[in-house]
């Protein structure tokens, strides 16, 4: 979408008209939009009513049976379809056999363009202004945590006021610690020099915190390894963002704000479908995807070819590899949180 | 039942009937309602929690502070309870009642703030057993909730069945009524402790992560607590006929200062333990007491608390201080602030900067925020002063049924 629409829509959208009511207005302005909703049948009100009756009602999804599923699933798919005006999908496919999907990524190659948190903003429909979320976060980090030029500089400035205790001033660089520059670099072009990117997602650990303190288990470890959320049910009290040792979620703190053009209509239940207000929500290795035998965005946009994704159960797979055959590390590997993360160097 | 809906009544048309001054208070009090009702229009319907300063790195702030710090007020009842009926510390007669009051009204806001702190209120009922989900026992959250409503219960079952049996004239059931009082007394205990492990068991947040947590949870509440009733009982005792003996007001001065300097010898240990080493995991302390990288919205608050909980340490510790009831009340008011700022703002707050990947940012409550937070409190205020009114005419035999008036029965 061209800019100075984009900002068009914006503008009419204001902060305080819920998104339903937005649409219905822009679909007045816009003819393209207009005939879109036209296509799409409206419900009346009280039918309207039923649907967020039931959608209130409904249970945990893990604890549905198929035809409870099949209910909840048509009746978001009426209810985005309107929403967006356009036909969207809510697919319901559980994960595959055999399958243990895991990721690894080579921060030998990462250039840090940040192409993989676009990618998957778009993938993912995530707001896009009023929160921002990104799943993705790339750490901008300098080579070795240190610079030479500051190597011999700073505390103490004279030996009467180190206490006995020689210490340069590079020891009051703090070593693995990113400061908010280096979350948001903006360098003209990457990679830039003395500098490495470590991108960080969410792990989907074998033993998560998360799932753990979840006081309502509406997050938990579907069983091809991917943890999920159902948005439907989760009460939004923050405990897995406390508990998350990468600060890998997300949460909607107002109404998201997705704009019906950017919207990606192929979605999954416990995947990549529109949240709603006060909830949780985190990078789901694309299941939408992935579970139909496809990359996740993040892989398939990666310039660089650093990011690898496969079953870890299949030795021929790429993931397996790259374990078996490079230099291999977890983050955090103290937290004990097992993840299907890795990441490697040549 | 007829008696007992006629105490119900009883109590409540005497504690809403007051004086000029009794009014006065309570409309002051009510000022708080208008804001508050816009604010919670905002979160609770309009907008969601962006109305307040919430950021994905801060996701915990001042909602979960004053929870976290009025379920400690909440469990200082026991610190009137225990004398009383351990020790069979006759002076505070008048008190326990109060100290129940006081520890249902802290239930009933922290459960108020718990409201506000959820992203979908509306969703309460997940967390329901039997028709939600209730992730018991993994879930730390779910024990909080067993032993939060537990004690809510326990306090209404010993200060109400107590005062109904004043109302009546009739004896108490001594097997009844002790076996809950004690169930209290331990179950005070573990209110604030699960609340703690709520905090300290998660280990990706380092000012958070360490074993002292409950036991300086537990010490800063029965230092905040008690103080809090010294306030209520000169207020009382200047404004209604309640006999209030200074021995009572001592006895709860005195356990201000013993737990106090238990506190203050916690936070003694946690701050060496931390900056001694300085490794990256006492940033967030060293953010909250210096600030780091020229971040530093919380180091006022910090040294405002920590000098007023040293300041009032060191003025309790005099005797002729602590029997000086004009002076007390602003000691232990100020002692209050400076807990509430220790526990209900810096730590939570604090603990979340920077985030577990490293990124240092800030905090800034919004009107919005203020707004509620202030009208939860006068809610709260507004409710201890109704219930204590309540028990104060029940305990000078003001609310009394027709067929008791005359009978003398010993009562607790």
């Amino acid at each position: 979408m061209p800019a100075e629409e984009k900002s068009k829509m914006e503008e009419v959208k204001g902060t305080t008209i819920s998104r339903r009511q937005f649409f219905k207005e822009a679909g007045a302005i816009s003819a393209a939009v207009a005939a879109a909703a036209a296509s799409s049948v409206i419900a009346p009100e009280e039918a309207e009513a039923k649907t967020t009756f039931a959608e209130f009602f409904q249970n945990n999804y893990r604890l549905m049976t198929d035809e409870e599923k099949k209910e909840a699933i048509a009746r978001l798919e009426k209810r985005y379809s309107e929403e967006f005006a356009k036909k969207v999908t809510v697919d319901g496919a559980p994960a595959m056999q055999d399958v243990l999907f895991g990721y690894a990524l080579n921060i030998q190659k990462c250039i840090g363009c940040r192409r993989c948190v676009h990618a998957c903003v778009k993938e993912n429909n995530q707001s896009r202004h009023d929160t921002e979320i990104q799943w993705i976060r790339v750490l901008r980090m300098e080579k070795g945590n240190f610079t030479v030029e500051d190597m011999d500089k700073g505390y103490p400035n004279s030996p009467n006021e180190s206490f006995g205790i020689q210490v340069g001033g590079n020891a009051y660089k703090n070593a693995g610690v990113a400061l908010e520059g280096q979350h948001y670099y903006q360098p003209e072009r990457v990679p830039e020099k003395d500098a490495f990117y470590f991108p960080v997602q969410c792990m989907q650990c074998e033993k998560p915190p998360c799932v753990k303190v979840c006081p309502v288990r509406t997050t938990y470890r579907d069983p091809d390894g991917i943890v999920v959320i159902d948005y439907n049910w989760c009460i939004g009290c923050r405990m897995c963002m406390g508990a998350c040792p990468y600060w890998a979620r997300r949460f909607d703190w107002g109404d998201p704000h997705l704009p019906a053009e950017e919207m990606n209509p192929k979605t999954h239940y416990l995947g990549n479908r529109p949240r709603m207000r006060g909830v949780v929500e985190k990078c789901t290795f694309c299941l939408q995807r992935t579970r139909k035998g496809r990359y996740t965005a993040c892989v398939e946009v990666c310039p660089v070819g650093a990011r690898t994704f496969g079953n870890l159960l299949d030795p021929a797979s790429e993931v397996r590899k790259i374990l078996d055959r490079k230099k291999v590390f977890r983050l955090k590997a103290d937290m004990n949180t097992y993840p299907k993360f890795f990441y490697f160097i040549d | 039942m007829k008696s007992k809906i006629d105490f119900v009544l009883d109590f409540f048309s005497y504690a809403l009937k007051g004086g000029a001054k009794y009014y006065t208070w309570l409309g002051i009090l009510s000022l708080f309602i208008i804001p508050w009702a816009y604010g919670s229009y905002q979160q609770m319907v309009a907008k969601g929690l962006i109305v307040a300063g919430f950021t994905d790195q801060i996701s915990w702030a001042v909602y979960e502070g004053n929870f976290v710090f009025l379920v400690g007020v909440a469990a200082a009842a026991v610190t009137v309870v225990f004398p009383y009926y351990v020790y069979n510390y006759k002076t505070l007669k008048n008190v326990v009642l109060i100290g129940e009051m006081l520890a249902i009204t802290a239930v009933l806001m922290v459960m108020l703030f718990i409201i506000y702190h959820m992203g979908r209120p509306d969703r309460l009922w997940h967390l329901t057993p039997i028709i939600g989900i209730f992730s018991w026992p993994n879930s730390m959250l779910t024990w909080d909730v067993i032993v939060l409503n537990g004690y809510l219960v326990l306090n209404i079952i010993c200060g109400f069945y107590n005062m109904y049996k004043r109302y009546t004239g009739q004896p108490l059931n001594e097997k009844f009524y002790m076996t809950f009082v004690y169930i209290s007394i331990v179950w005070a205990l573990t209110i604030h402790t699960v609340t703690a492990f709520l905090m300290n068991t998660m280990a990706t947040r380092p000012m958070w992560f360490h074993s002292l947590m409950p036991l300086k949870f537990l010490s800063t509440a029965f230092a905040a607590g008690p103080a809090l009733i010294i306030v209520a009982l000169v207020t009382i005792r200047k404004n209604t006929k309640l006999e209030i003996p200074d021995e009572a007001i001592n006895l709860l001065s005195q356990i201000v200062v013993w737990f106090l300097g238990i506190a203050l010898f916690l936070l003694l240990s946690e701050v060496v333990t931390e900056l001694y080493p300085s490794t990256e995991h006492s940033f967030q302390l060293k953010y909250a007491m210096f600030g780091m990288f020229g971040l530093s919205k919380m180091v006022p608050w910090s040294w405002a608390s920590y000098l007023a909980m040293i300041g009032s340490f060191v003025l309790l510790l005099i005797p002729g201080v602590r029997k000086n009831y004009t002076v007390l009340p602003i000691i232990c008011v100020s002692l209050f602030i400076g807990i509430w700022i220790d526990k209900g703002y810096a730590l939570v707050i604090s603990g979340m900067i920077p985030s577990p990947l490293g990124e240092f940012s800030e905090y800034t409550p919004t009107w919005i925020e203020i707004f509620i937070v202030a009208g939860n409190w006068a809610i709260g205020v507004m409710i201890f002063t109704i219930l204590a009114k309540g028990a104060i005419g029940v305990m000078l035999g003001d609310v009394i049924h027709p067929g008791a008036a005359g009978k003398e029965v010993a009562h607790h």
